[in-house]
């Protein structure tokens, strides 16, 4: 492992990398350039390629501009759907999470594990299984093609990562500090808000970035249970697709592309270990 | 519950009591578990019931037995769909299993701007498969991606149309896929590299092994665990893909690239065969289980062994 200084391995080491690093920045390089240049650039060569003059309406266009169907406000309302969906879901299926999560670990109830086993069966089961009672449960209360909906089905979707993040990191917390507590008489809230919640940021801060990343890059439900100014932008951005099918936008589409991809980039950027910590606890379950 | 109702006093009124006074307390823990538990186990079944009903546009009861299901089977959307999961499944995993392993290796060697790299190795998985799907369906495009760029530069005998061609279209959902996902199997592997005990190398280095020697014999032989999970994740992953192929090709040129999300999602809600399409779903549930179950029992089998130990 040690490098005995022979120079020409670590050169080949070296090149191979950045090759490797710049095939996984070429496609966004590629976007980003792309959503600087006008479409009759584009048109001339092709998608890859530097901008002549940086065409900056792009992204005017791509925000409040272009048309689906008769609709013409850009990716804007979408975004706007995503916030609302994704904001709300994280937020409750992961303080549900944290409470579930310290009653299955530390509470203990009779039951818990049985319960804990089958919420966590929820990482396996293809959402496939779930699609047909989900569209029959949201129609017979009236949620279909409302945001609530999509909150309300990510929410309890959501809870069997959640749980599973919370109760495994609230496991490592000796039961003794819990049943002193309880000897001092503290109930189930006061022992979650005194000596749970402080010690649980790293754990809220994994499970939140998880959270908001999947919902918000969430596809298939957003297409199947909403139409039209209700889509969240994943769909929108496929509707755009379909919508300029003839005449294609490339310019205008790479910057919508752009806009939908940042809110989950810059939370990787700046939460980068946390976001590979969720990766990996979620994968080793 | 009962051990913590032992510190009230007292039996009759003031137990009521303290159920009323504990209220709150159960319905937190309850409600969310019992709602997630609730919703997999009773969608699980309605889904498996659909399937075994004649439900076209609406669910109706009834029973047809296997009749969707042969119908599925012998639908020519379903065969491709079954024949392209085998392609891509085992493509995918295996170029993406070696690109990650490499990656990790390498990143592995001490080098400068391990974290930048790491990086850029990753972020793809931030990203989602809709914007992926899409981005690559632009860049694999013969008429504007990476074969125009070639015949501009000159090179115009250049051909690269897998995008629009039946047999190899495929292979543009494998390349995305290993984009968006191979820094999975790289994060999980540099975490083994990471974890190697100390002790056992040096014992190697000890015993006269080189560098090299050692990595081989010593430290690589210990990442096959982290493989197998890696496997079973990306299986998982391969075995439900919709958003990509969807952004990616829609299941063309014709229905070229159909893997089996796209054809329970065709028949739900294209088609109105809600009977068929929950059939599908089913035998999708049936593929993963042929893998996760030979996953479970292997787990099982190595913990108690460790226990043993």
């Amino acid at each position: 492992m040690r490098d005995r200084g022979f120079a020409p391995s670590r050169i080949l080491i070296y090149v191979i990398v950045t090759l490797f690093a710049a095939a996984y920045l070429a496609p966004l390089v590629v976007v980003v350039l792309n959503s600087l240049r006008t479409n009759e650039e584009i048109a001339q060569g092709s998608m890859i390629g530097w901008p002549q003059q940086l065409a900056w309406s792009n992204y005017a266009k791509a925000w409040s501009g272009f048309c689906v169907a008769e609709t013409c406000a850009g990716i804007r309302p979408y975004m706007l759907n995503s916030t609302l969906i994704t904001i709300p879901a994280t937020i409750l299926s992961t303080l549900l999470g944290a409470v579930a999560g310290y009653a299955v670990s530390l509470w203990r109830f009779r039951g818990d594990n049985w319960i804990y086993g089958i919420v966590t069966l929820g990482l396996f089961l293809p959402q496939q299984m779930r699609l047909l009672p989900w569209t029959i449960v949201l129609r017979d209360i009236g949620l279909i093609n409302t945001l609530t909906g999509l909150v309300l089905i990510h929410t309890i979707q959501g809870l069997s990562f959640t749980v599973l993040f919370c109760r495994n990191y609230y496991v490592a917390i000796p039961h003794e500090l819990i049943r002193a507590a309880r000897i001092d008489g503290a109930g189930f809230f006061r022992i979650f808000w005194r000596i749970i919640l402080p010690l649980s940021s790293p754990i809220l801060i994994v499970t939140v970035i998880w959270q908001f990343t999947h919902i918000w890059n969430e596809f298939l439900f957003g297409v199947t249970f909403t139409t039209g100014q209700q889509q969240p932008v994943t769909a929108a951005l496929i509707a755009l697709s379909a919508a300029v099918a003839d005449i294609p936008q490339y310019g205008v589409q790479s910057a919508a592309v752009i806009i939908a991809a940042l809110p989950t980039l810059l939370i990787y950027l700046f939460g980068g270990r946390y976001f590979v910590r969720g990766l990996t606890a979620g994968a080793v379950k | 519950m009962t051990d913590v109702a032992s510190t009230a006093t007292g039996p009759g009124r003031s137990a009521t009591s303290e159920t009323v006074r504990r209220l709150p307390e159960f319905l937190m823990i309850w409600v969310p578990l019992l709602l997630s538990a609730a919703h997999l186990i009773s969608f699980s079944i309605w889904t498996i019931w659909i399937s075994f009903t004649p439900s076209t546009l609406v669910p109706v009861s009834g029973w047809v037995g296997l009749r969707n299901y042969t119908a599925v089977l012998a639908s020519r959307n379903w065969q491709v769909a079954f024949d392209n999961l085998l392609l891509f499944g085992i493509a995918f995993v295996l170029l993406s299993l070696i690109t990650g392993l490499l990656l990790a290796i390498l990143l592995d060697q001490r080098i400068r701007g391990e974290n930048v790299l790491r990086t850029i190795f990753l972020y793809p998985l931030a990203v989602s498969f809709v914007v992926t799907g899409t981005v690559w369906s632009w860049l694999l495009n013969p008429g504007i991606g990476i074969e125009k760029l070639v015949h501009d530069l000159g090179w115009t005998a250049f051909h690269f149309d897998w995008l629009v061609n039946r047999d190899m279209a495929i292979w543009t959902i494998v390349i995305a896929a290993i984009w968006q996902s191979s820094g999975f199997a790289m994060a999980l592997f540099l975490a083994g590299l990471r974890s190697v005990d100390s002790d056992i190398i040096k014992a190697a280095q000890i015993d006269g092994a080189g560098p090299i020697r050692t990595y081989w014999r010593v430290v690589l032989p210990t990442l096959w665990p982290i493989t197998i999970t890696v496997i079973v994740v990306q299986l998982q992953f391969a075995i439900s893909a919709f958003d990509l192929v969807r952004a990616l090709t829609n299941g063309g040129p014709g229905i070229a690239t159909q893997l089996p999300a796209l054809v329970v999602y065709d028949l739900m809600f294209q088609r109105s065969q809600l009977g068929r399409g929950a059939a599908a779903a089913v035998l999708m549930l049936l593929i993963l289980l042929a893998v996760l179950l030979p996953y479970a029992a292997w787990r099982y089998l190595r913990r108690r062994r460790a226990t043993h130990a």
